[in-house]
């Protein structure tokens, strides 16, 4: 141990009246790098050092208000700006409502930030290997005792006057302190292999465990499996072991209105048009005679499959015939079937039906045309234009 | 001092904190006895106790999570219970512990020493109890991450109008700030542990926990600033959680709740449990470890004190409600609380008033402040009237609200009772591995306020 260089000559004290006058003699002969050890802080030991006041403050302050900013630019920007919510009546930016929260993250970031910047910056913590570390002088200055000591580091630094300067002010005990020893830990060192390995394997396990596994496992598989009878599944409460049940014969659903005319080629009488062409009417129309009507008669009614004649071609709907029946007898057709074409009772509803044929209407008229209506249409643009 | 409960104390000077002329190398060996000594008979069969207790509440808990918590007794119009009532009464037990390591350390109050260390803990448990009860109420605890604001999958963000946003960024910001100055309070007693232990295996843990700790005063400078600064922030912290967790109660418009006397009803109604539970767990502690020298009769008389004081304002508030209830002119409001007092749930109204009001008037007499057997019956009837405060405030607003025709009876099930007794254990569990494993006083704040361990020709009391 001592053939390694002297770090610091140390003396202890038992009295924190004799460490005071000491360390104040220390400091007024000119000495920088020396510090004081003892179990807890004694009063007046700043002065005695010539410490200035400690900067921590600023931290505190520069974080805490960093907090409130954060708190209310989050709340700020969350709900008036990405995603506003009229939330109990209150303006988007409810300030009384954000305090609370401003408050707390102050508090959390002054607080934490100050103990981390004080950790790391001011104490450049963790340091176990300081050479005053398992020295009988860091033991005594844990338990009851005093120390001081001086870095042979310092400019001034002289073993004898400060041997002479301990014993004039009383030291119990005086230590040469010596450099530790070097230790290298090599980066590639088996030891350290293993553990970053089974670090390694113990993350991936608990990782595919926890996503692959666990999320389908009750109860955190968000209720994928419940006590109840889905549509599809066996039932072991019904004798015929069906899930889905039939309904009872003659049940007639919500809101079902029988047409009487079902059934006939020709029926015997017809409904009539419930349904005013109004605009909402003819877009509703229009999009239903585009979906189902137009594959085989056209976009415009003319007849035009689309089917390339897979299908058998449907007469156009602009023949006199079609322009001179009824709308319920053309209702008739849709909901019953004529000829090649299927009913679509099942996949277009009543309005719907009645909105295709009012929007069938307008093609018609728009492909026949008279003169007056012609006159009547340009009366209307014009004076629409005024 | 010789402290006999015969000699008259003269309270116009002030009471030596640590008795008996204990050496600062005794306190060391008192305080770090229980983690150097191999633990007896006592500490198994109370460890064996807790953990019994700690064990029913996690079967009740799993229970809680496989079925969800329809295995309570929560129904309409009770939808909160035995939940929230604890979780709030776990919260307020924790507010001592930083009252006294925070505000009496900023009120220079050298007494705090002996027990801060120990409530700061008990802050830390009881914290940790209380969390336990807000995220099981949710019903789905492994989606607690929603609660915080970061950008997700569905665009949507947390409702920072709502107090139970607020909630959860309080407690959360209670238990770090608690944390972070209990281990702070730490560092040095861990790098003293460290010098002192003769195991190489307690070494290396005391010498990571110390990170390197070296008793300097030039670290002990910025301690102490970050100290104050921490105790600067943690005061008004305090008072703003049970602030905040009255606010779950008085931002709605439901009669019983809707008061704005809550959050200084709360806040002193938090202190005045958690002294109570702080001087419950103390009574054993100080005979478990032979503390009686460090923290003494005139620490437990002086908490005593606190609690008579803070007994009182919560009487205050409970005059108070009925007042304002009468005064307000409201017919719902007067209703309430008349029920409150004569209605389904007057005995919880009346064991509230009895434990909370009345039973701690006794402090008045000195005798009683300094019997150990009679203060501790007391803030063990403190702690269950805080207790039935909660469930008062709680389910006798639910139960019977505007609409007659919704009223209803809430009882609880043995899953509840199951989850209550598990968090007694869960905090009494960690109470004793924490004093078995950390030094439960503080070694280097009892060591400073002994008697000749300042300097004498700086003056006196001009700093703490």
């Amino acid at each position: 141990m001592n053939n390694n260089p002297l770090f610091a000559v140390a003396a202890v004290y038992d009295n924190p009246d004799k460490i005071i006058s000491a360390v104040t003699k220390i400091a007024n002969s000119g000495y920088r790098k020396f510090d004081v050890n003892t179990p807890y802080p004694l009063h007046g030991m700043d002065g005695a050092m010539k410490l200035k006041s400690s900067k921590l403050g600023f931290i505190t302050l520069f974080f805490g208000l960093t907090g409130a900013a954060t708190a209310l630019l989050l709340a700020w920007w969350t709900l008036s700006v990405d995603y506003p919510l009229i939330i109990g009546g209150k303006p988007f930016f409810a300030l009384p409502a954000f305090i609370p929260v401003t408050f707390e993250l102050t508090v959390l970031l002054a607080t934490v930030s100050t103990v981390i910047c004080m950790l790391t910056f001011f104490f450049r913590f963790p340091a176990n290997s300081y050479p005053i570390h398992d020295t009988q002088y860091m033991k005594d200055v844990s338990g009851d005792k005093f120390g001081v000591y001086v870095e042979a580091a310092d400019s001034r630094f002289d073993l004898t006057e400060l041997t002479i300067l301990f014993n004039e002010t009383g030291a119990v005990r005086i230590d040469q302190i010596y450099l530790p020893a070097k230790e290298v830990y090599p980066l590639f060192q088996p030891k350290f292999l293993w553990f970053l390995f089974s670090v390694f394997v113990i993350t991936s396990i608990i990782t595919y465990f926890s996503l692959n596994k666990l999320m389908y496992m009750e109860p955190f598989d968000w209720m994928a499996d419940q006590q109840k009878q889905s549509v599809q599944k066996m039932s072991v409460f019904y004798s015929d072991e069906f899930g889905m049940r039939t309904p009872v014969k003659g049940t007639v659903a919500r809101g079902f209105i029988p047409y009487k005319y079902l059934g006939q080629a020709v029926p015997s009488d017809t409904m009539k048009n419930p349904l005013p062409p109004t605009s909402s009417v003819l877009e509703l129309g229009k999009k239903k005679f585009l979906t189902f009507c137009s594959p085989c008669h056209g976009n415009f009614a003319d007849g035009d499959s689309r089917l390339r004649g897979q299908f058998v071609n449907p007469p156009s709907l602009h023949t006199s015939r079609a322009r001179t029946i009824t709308d319920g007898f053309i209702y008739h057709i849709i909901t019953n079937g004529q000829n090649a074409m299927p009913s679509y009772s099942s996949q277009v509803t009543r309005e719907e039906r009645w909105s295709i044929i009012n929007y069938l209407r307008v093609l018609q008229k728009a492909k026949n045309a008279s003169d007056a209506d012609l006159k009547m249409a340009k009366k209307e643009s014009v004076s629409d234009g005024k | 001092m010789d402290n006999k409960e015969n000699i008259a104390l003269d309270y116009r000077y002030e009471l030596p904190v640590v008795e008996g002329n204990l050496k600062k190398s005794d306190i060391d060996d008192l305080i770090a006895a229980p983690l150097e000594k191999k633990a007896n008979k006592n500490f198994y069969i109370s460890l064996a106790l807790s953990g019994t207790a700690l064990l029913i509440g996690v079967v009740c808990i799993a229970t809680t999570l496989f079925n969800g918590i329809g295995v309570w007794g929560n129904n309409q119009p009770v939808g909160w219970a035995f939940d929230i009532v604890n979780f709030v009464f776990w919260v307020g037990i924790g507010h001592a512990g930083t009252l006294i390591s925070a505000i009496l350390f900023l009120f220079r109050q050298r007494w705090r020493t002996g027990i801060a260390r120990f409530a700061e803990a008990m802050t830390i448990f009881a914290v940790m109890c209380a969390a336990l009860f807000p995220v099981l109420h949710t019903g789905r605890p492994w989606l607690a991450g929603y609660l915080f604001p970061y950008p997700n999958q569905n665009g949507l963000w947390i409702n920072f109008n709502s107090p139970l946003v607020w909630d959860v960024f309080a407690v959360s910001t209670y238990f770090t700030v608690s944390l972070v100055f209990w281990y702070i309070g730490l560092i040095p007693d861990f790098a003293s542990l460290r010098d002192r232990t003769l195991s190489k295996t307690k070494k290396i843990i005391y010498s990571i926990l110390s990170l390197g700790w070296r008793h300097s005063h030039r670290q002990w400078q910025h301690y102490e600033k970050a100290y104050m600064l921490l105790a600067g922030f943690a005061t008004p912290l305090v008072l703003s959680v049970h602030t905040i967790v009255s606010f779950d109660f008085a931002v709605s418009v439901l009669p019983g709740w809707h008061t704005t006397i809550f959050p200084p009803y709360f806040v002193a109604g938090a202190i005045f449990s958690g002294f109570a539970m702080v001087v419950t767990v103390l009574l054993f502690v100080r005979k478990i470890f032979h503390l009686e020298q460090i923290i003494t009769l005139n620490h437990l008389e002086k908490m005593n004190k606190v609690i008579l004081a803070t007994g009182m304002m919560v009487g205050y508030a409970y005059a108070m409600e009925f007042f304002m209830a009468w005064y307000s002119g409201v017919p719902t409001e007067q209703f309430v609380f008349i029920n409150r007092a004569f209605g389904p749930y007057a005995w919880a109204y009346w064991i509230m008033i009895s434990c909370n009001v009345l039973f701690p008037q006794l402090f008045w007499f000195k005798k009683i402040r300094r019997s150990t057997t009679a203060m501790l019956v007391i803030v063990i009837l403190v702690n269950v009237g805080m207790w039935f405060e909660r469930f008062v405030i709680i389910v006798t607003s639910l139960h019977r609200d505007f609409l007659p025709s919704s009223w209803g009876m809430y009882s609880p099930t043995l899953i509840d009772f199951g989850i209550l007794l598990g968090s007694f254990g869960l905090f009494f569990t960690l109470v004793i591995l924490f004093t078995k494993s950390m030094p439960a006083v503080s070694m280097s704040e009892v060591k400073a306020v002994t008697e000749g361990a300042q300097p004498q020709h700086h003056g006196v009391s001009d700093h703490e």
